[in-house]
């Protein structure tokens, strides 16, 4: 019997599977680098409607994230402020500035100026600013250094590892409370405090959900 | 061999009482009847591929892919709108979809205990339906599949199901059955593909040179250039899936060796993947569901249904293709009898449960029980337990087992019986839990029953190409079980030896 293909088709086989396994490495590579949200979120840095610095409020000035973000503290959502918190300065700093001439429109006109928006949870995601500051964690872990920046940038990935990493070690994020707002407040590399952070989660019965329904509800 | 005195004196007082008490002959029916030859077998098996499509094929077909129509349609509509539109809800989670899993899942184990066990068992009557056998195999788990699949509910994520390492930073959960099902369901399928495959190998080498044959001796002048396109796609296509195959005898050896190891593994898939699914069943803690009956149960059950299918197939295919030589009544017979067998096993199974439930005492235990029969879900109860367990009663007799169109019948019977069974399983149980508070009453929607109605369409969809494109039996495995291929045998009678 003649063969029905030339003697090169034999290679074909070892050919194709090579060829899948290349296709398959480049294709998980390149989900896990360009399509998780390590790469997709971080480093978002919209233009925003004002030219508003944290580096120079937060940073510099060492104005408290409590002064603008008032309600962190006291209810699940860090509200943005309202124009007229930025006039109980700038009614007499830099008061003619063109720069804050969309804020002091805003603070006459009532129509709040259009922030765009940096951090977002999915609405199926139920998360509570409060119970985090008020229990040792800092507004840094999960927003970066936002006193150095100039334009607020997406800094971590908010990706659900990134929330569970904490929620199963909380002690190796958790701080003492009152430098909550510090952000720059370094954690000692030391035995003692390992102990005092173990205490911390112990003391203030920290006990993050891990079960589906803690986030998702 | 040299023999000694006291041996021929035996062997002279062994032949007097052999003539002295007579004893009949054992009658053992050929697997392959009417004295044919090997060719008939090739050629026989081959023609049905290699003639034109014969017009019920088409009219099959077109009701074929309507009714798969439907499982697409309903799909469509659950997808677009939600788990909702299945009639399922609280306290009743589980309805049609998991029934339908299960039903389809069971059927598809006949073909895995063709294939496998009774490939090691040495039983030579596996070989002229063990490949349409696991053809419905896979087709059932194809069906199967889709139900699950589809029940959770954002079908896009349903790659969630297997452990893949993902940026939620989360594992299915090992500890669930229903986790099980994905492995054991996976593995069952690939198998199955494997051994269908690697089993159809060399018969599809015998298509290609069939194929091959004819284009050489060109005699098309009558058929047209219709007859020569298609025997032009044939050779490439069954030269690419018969993957070289040349009949060697280094081939043969690597191909039996490969089956026996191929059969070695699916011989505990056979027991395991019908067990893991009444796993989803016996680790919840309902009554009804929480039973260590359940796994030998569900095993005889998925045999016993399988083989009704097989039945239902094979009966009406010998009947189209006049191969009444090769499935023959001893075929037949040996499919009742283990329905039989396992259709007993089942109906063992219910009795057993009704007495444990009473010996073990627990209040909840056996109201599932009696909630079931007499319930409102009584119905169901009498289909299951009058299709399942006496259907197969009769086979007992061989006036039963030989009327094709009773048995044909019967094996419709016993898959209606067995859809029933999972139904009062699932439904019963979880209708009427241990708060009468919280009781409900489940009944399916339209999408429902389309996307199951459909499920069939689909089936036939599959096993109509199968016919039309694949070799229905193994060609060269039918010929080692017929009385031709037997060197010792009598080759009819007082003819001799042929060698």
């Amino acid at each position: 019997m003649a063969n029905v293909f030339p003697k090169w088709v034999n290679t074909i086989p070892i050919k194709v599977i090579v060829a899948i396994i290349l296709i398959k490495t480049a294709v998980v590579l390149g989900v896990t680098y360009y399509a998780t949200p390590k790469y997709t979120r971080v480093g978002y840095a919209p233009v925003q409607p004002v030219a508003f610095s944290h580096a120079l409020h937060a940073g510099q000035l060492e104005i408290d994230c409590r002064y603008c973000h008032t309600y962190v503290d006291r209810s699940e959502h860090s509200n943005v402020p309202a124009s007229n918190v930025c006039m109980t300065c700038h009614s007499m700093v830099r008061k003619d500035d063109p720069m804050l001439a969309p804020v002091k429109e805003s603070y006459e006109s009532g129509e709040p100026i259009p922030w765009v928006r940096v951090h977002k949870t999915p609405d199926y995601v139920y998360f509570n600013h409060s119970v985090h500051v008020n229990r040792g964690i800092s507004c840094v872990e999960c927003h970066g250094r936002v006193d150095e920046m100039e334009i607020v940038q997406h800094e971590k990935s908010f990706s659900m590892t990134f929330c569970l990493d904490c929620h199963r070690n909380p002690e190796e994020s958790i701080r003492p409370t009152e430098e909550v707002y510090n952000l720059d407040w370094e954690r000692p590399d030391t035995e003692d405090f390992k102990q005092e952070a173990v205490g911390f989660v112990h003391d203030w019965k920290v006990n993050p959900p891990q079960s589906c329904s803690g986030c998702h509800r | 061999m040299a023999t000694t005195t006291q041996d021929s004196s035996m062997d002279a007082t062994q032949a007097a009482l052999l003539a002295k008490v007579q004893p009949a002959e054992l009658q053992e029916q050929p697997l392959v009847t009417n004295n044919r030859d090997f060719n008939w077998v090739t050629d026989k098996i081959c023609r049905i591929v290699e003639t034109k499509t014969p017009t019920w094929w088409w009219i099959c077909m077109a009701v074929a892919l309507m009714t798969a129509s439907f499982t697409g349609l309903g799909l469509l509509w659950l997808v677009s709108s939600g788990v909702g539109v299945w009639g399922l809800a609280n306290p009743i989670n589980w309805g049609w979809a998991i029934v339908n899993f299960v039903f389809w899942i069971g059927i598809g184990h006949a073909g895995t205990l063709i294939s496998a066990v009774l490939c090691l068992l040495k039983q030579g009557w596996r070989t002229s339906i063990n490949r349409a056998a696991e053809a419905m195999t896979i087709f059932a788990v194809v069906c199967a599949g889709i139900f699950p699949l589809f029940h959770v509910g954002r079908v896009w994520f349903a790659w969630w199901l297997f452990p893949i390492p993902n940026s939620n930073g989360i594992w299915p959960q090992f500890r669930s059955p229903l986790e099980w099902d994905v492995f054991a369901v996976s593995t069952y399928g690939t198998v199955s593909v494997l051994f269908w495959y690697m089993g159809m190998i060399p018969d599809l080498s015998v298509l290609r040179d069939r194929a091959v044959q004819r284009l050489k001796k060109n005699a098309y002048e009558g058929a047209g250039a219709l007859a020569k396109g298609m025997d032009i796609f044939r050779k490439n296509f069954y030269a690419i899936f018969a993957m070289g195959w040349r009949n060697a005898g280094n081939h043969w050896r690597n191909y039996e060796m490969a089956y026996l190891i191929l059969a070695g593994i699916s011989t505990p898939l056979v027991l395991s993947v019908h067990t893991i699914v009444s796993f989803d069943f016996a680790l919840a803690v309902l009554p009804g569901w929480h039973t260590t009956i359940f796994p030998p149960y569900f095993v005889a059950g998925a045999i016993f249904s399988g083989f009704g299918m097989v039945l239902t197939l094979m009966l009406p295919l010998r009947a189209l293709y006049g191969m009444h030589d090769l499935i023959t009544q001893r075929h037949i017979d040996n499919m009742c009898k283990i329905c039989l067998g396992t259709g007993s096993i089942v109906g063992y199974a219910y009795i057993m449960e009704f007495f444990i439930a009473w010996y073990g005492a627990n209040p909840y235990e056996s109201f599932a029980f009696i909630n079931r029969a007499f319930g409102q879900y009584w119905w169901a109860y009498v289909m299951m337990f009058s299709c399942n367990v006496f259907t197969p009663q009769l086979f007992w007799f061989k006036k039963v087992r030989q009327n094709w169109a009773l048995v044909w019948v019967m094996s419709i019977f016993i898959n209606v019986g067995m859809w029933f069974e999972r139904f009062v399983i699932t439904v019963t149980s979880l209708a009427n839990d241990f708060l009468p508070s919280s009781w409900g009453y489940y009944s399916p929607t339209m999408v429902d029953i389309l996307t199951f109605f459909g499920t069939f369409g689909l089936f036939s969809v599959l096993f109509l190409l199968f016919l039309r494109f694949l070799p229905l039996m193994p060609i060269a495995e039918v010929k080692f079980v017929m009385p031709a291929a037997d060197p010792h045998g009598h080759h009819g009678d007082e003819k001799g030896d042929h060698h």
